[in-house]
């Protein structure tokens, strides 16, 4: 599906690049795998290879998606690097950072350098994000310079959060000498032993035992607390209650280096959701996850500030599973599920249409600000000299999501048979189309 | 062919519904052989231990003429770990018509009923429901009480791990009863009223059952407590059902425990075995009110 071509011209789309302030009519012509001139509707002097009218679609940097599993090494039965970044392409994202609860986990710069070996097949950009302690057990600290030699571009134990204090300080000091995110999964497990979904009515009803949102606030105000102390840049993940959120708000007051990326689901989901309306609908792994599809007004929270710019980014948290792994009793399914896919059908539906968020700010949280965030150089903008990254989509385009369709290996997204509005057209990487519509 | 059901809960039954199960349940209790499953196969698939449930479910099964076949985890493929949906996909294809189901995972036959094409019974999930007991809890109140409207009803002890409390209180609810959940804030917490409308929590037993038309006794379970700190004196001393206290309820209120029973913990022997305490009955109801659940599931009511 990959065409390659030296040069070419999208034109009559209408460009959206927040990075330049540009929200307008322009053509762009891509060559050599950078951008190499914008300008207005028809005014474009190089000649191209090839030209691709995006007549009332937008134009915008290609999606970088901060926070996804693509299982290899060790899961591929659940995805491959290819097949994931197949599910990327398709979705907009011509970047995708991968998360290191591999297996085995990724804390070396052999297995770094193994995501992005050109055998894996990838079809948009991988960043690695390292483990940032060894099997992301919380004890010796990973070797974050050679980490960073190898490609990685920030540092986690995701889904293994780091709870002990001096080890957390220690992460995020040896991560700011050397200009790396870390980025935290927020959860005192030490609340959450055993809990499935969300504390609150509808978990007390369907006898699920309860994660408290103040398991996320309490470890977000730490890592604040200790981000401050050593001046380095702390990222929170899939940021999902009213109280983290407050916690971050305060800090971005006290201009501190702390940013939070968002789910898709998390913004369009809630924990009762999971209880459903008829019995059998009702326990559905596709929508259990950690974080934990929250209340109703931890939601409204996270819609306010995604207008308000208190949430920085959304990233989906794509977290493939094989089939039989999900289709079980709810409390021993798997957390996680795909996403890559649906973010901006999501996005446009719930955040555009029904909360008036203008464009320009969900290719901003798509695009432009994972790249500022993960300091990705010349990506996330469509300035003259920037990587040909482009995602092309219709905002108006109604469509339904079919999972059993989709390009992922795993199926396990809530979102089949969704209605939704918006839809990627044609995504470029490098210059070249990686999928088209 | 007459229509196939689950029974999966009870929160989102109908009243017409119900009240057709426990009509039902009342023909069912002549005594009178019913041979209304012959040549069905029912599997009683338990995941976890049952004394009462599962001889009331088998007893009932073949009252009505039913073939039947008990799995449990320890002597079966389960323990060889099997999956849910496999165990399920193979008691189909030896021929099973319904499976009756008894899990420690809430939901667990929901997630069955949705991948299989045969009638699911929730036998007991986890901490979610109990449907067939808080049928039997309703017919039984029925033998007692012209109807459940207006009926004040005190449920006490272990809210939070029970699922026949969860159950009950969908019924009682539905029907118009008032339901106060009694028990310290551990076992019985404050968003317990959310579970429907007209419920009330009360932390105090006396103020709790004055006046009741019912007071149901909940077993303190052991098995599930873990991590909670349960100060068993001070239980007993606060929320143990003793005759004295009893005489707070209407003079003709009636006691039930859907069993098993600690004696000298959550109730008295005295009141137990006591003139107003219908725990037996509850038992004895189960047969009749279970024999209506599986033909009701298999479309062989008449």
């Amino acid at each position: 599906m990959t065409q390659r071509s030296k040069s070419l011209l999208i034109r009559n789309g209408h460009l959206i690049d927040p990075a330049s302030k540009v929200d307008a009519e322009m053509d762009i012509l891509l060559r050599d795998g950078k951008v190499s001139e914008v300008a207005q509707k028809g005014k474009i002097r190089g000649t191209a290879d090839e030209k691709f009218d995006a007549r009332g679609l937008v134009v915008a940097p290609g999606f970088i998606d901060m926070h996804v599993h693509l299982r290899e090494p060790g899961q591929s039965h659940k995805e491959t690097i290819a097949t994931g970044t197949q599910a990327a392409a398709a979705g907009g994202f011509t970047s995708v950072c991968a998360m290191p609860n591999t297996s085995p986990v990724n804390d070396s710069a052999e297995i770094s350098a193994w995501m992005r070996a050109p055998e894996r097949g990838a079809v948009v950009n991988v960043f690695p994000i390292a483990a940032a302690t060894i099997g992301s057990l919380g004890e010796k600290l990973t070797d974050f310079r050679a980490l960073q030699r190898a490609g990685a571009i920030a540092l986690t134990d995701d889904g293994k959060p780091i709870l002990d204090d001096a080890i957390m300080r220690e992460v995020l000091r040896q991560a700011s000498q050397l200009g790396m995110p870390v980025i935290q999964h927020a959860e005192d497990t030490r609340l959450t032993s055993g809990a499935t979904m969300n504390a609150g009515p509808t978990a007390f009803r369907l006898g699920l035992r309860g994660m408290p949102e103040e398991a996320e606030a309490l470890i977000v105000e730490r890592d604040i607390k200790l981000a401050a102390q050593t001046k380095a840049h702390l990222h929170v993940a899939h940021i999902s209650t009213a109280g983290a959120l407050k916690a971050v708000r305060k800090a971005k007051r006290e201009h501190l280096r702390v940013s939070c990326e968002i789910t898709p689901h998390h913004f369009t989901l809630i924990d009762e959701d999971v209880a459903a309306d008829t019995s059998l609908a009702m326990y559905d792994s596709r929508f259990k996850m950690n974080p934990p599809l929250r209340s109703a007004a931890d939601r409204e929270a996270m819609l306010a500030a995604l207008s308000d710019g208190a949430i920085d980014a959304i990233a989906t948290d794509h977290a493939p599973h094989a089939a039989e792994e999900k289709n079980a009793e709810f409390d021993r399914a798997p957390f996680g599920i795909t996403g890559l896919e649906t973010a901006l059908g999501l996005a446009i539906s719930r955040l555009h249409r029904d909360k008036r968020v203008p464009l320009t700010r969900i290719v901003e949280l798509l695009s432009a600000n994972p790249a500022r965030l993960l300091n990705l150089r010349g990506r996330g903008s469509l300035a003259v000299g920037s990587h040909a990254d482009v995602t092309i989509f219709d905002p108006g385009k109604r469509w339904t999501y079919d999972a059993d369709l989709s390009l992922s290996k795993s199926k396990n997204s809530p979102f089949g048979g969704w209605t939704l509005h918006g839809r990627v057209m044609a995504t470029i990487v490098g210059g070249n189309v990686v999928h088209r519509l | 062919m007459a229509k196939r059901r689950n029974l999966l809960d009870l929160e989102h039954l109908s009243t017409d519904e119900i009240t057709g199960l426990l009509r039902l349940a009342r023909r069912m209790q002549s005594g009178r052989p019913r041979p209304l499953l012959r040549n069905q196969r029912i599997a009683l698939l338990f995941y976890e231990s049952s004394t009462r449930t599962r001889v009331s479910f088998e007893f009932a099964a073949k009252a009505l003429g039913a073939t039947t076949s008990i799995i449990t985890t320890a002597a079966s493929s389960i323990e060889k770990g099997e999956s849910l949906l496999d165990t399920g996909y193979t008691l189909r294809a030896l021929g099973a018509d319904l499976i009756v189901m008894r899990h420690p995972s809430s939901g667990a036959p929901h997630v069955l009923a949705r991948h299989l094409d045969i009638p699911v019974v929730n036998a007991g999930d986890g901490l979610h429901e109990h449907p067939s007991q808080g049928l039997l809890d309703a017919f039984t109140i029925l033998r007692h009480r012209k109807t459940l409207k207006g009926l004040r009803v005190a449920i006490v002890g272990d809210i939070f791990h029970s699922r026949v409390a969860r159950s009950a209180v969908q019924v009682f609810s539905k029907f118009g009863a008032q339901v106060t959940l009694c028990g310290p804030p551990e076992l019985c917490p404050e968003m317990a009223n959310t579970l429907a409308k007209g419920v009330t929590v009360s932390r105090h037993l006396e103020p709790a059952i004055r006046g009741v038309d019912v007071v149901m006794m909940l077993r303190i379970q052991k098995e599930r407590l873990a991590g909670l700190n349960l100060d068993l004196p001070a239980y007993v001393a606060n929320y143990q059902l003793t005759a004295e206290r009893l005489r707070l309820a209407k003079r003709d209120a009636i006691v039930m425990h859907p069993g098993p029973i600690v004696r000298g913990l959550e109730i008295t022997g005295d009141v137990a075995d006591g003139q107003q305490s219908v725990i037996t009955e509850q038992v004895h109801n189960g047969v009749a009110m279970r024999m209506a659940i599986l033909s009701w599931c298999l479309g062989a009511a008449k």
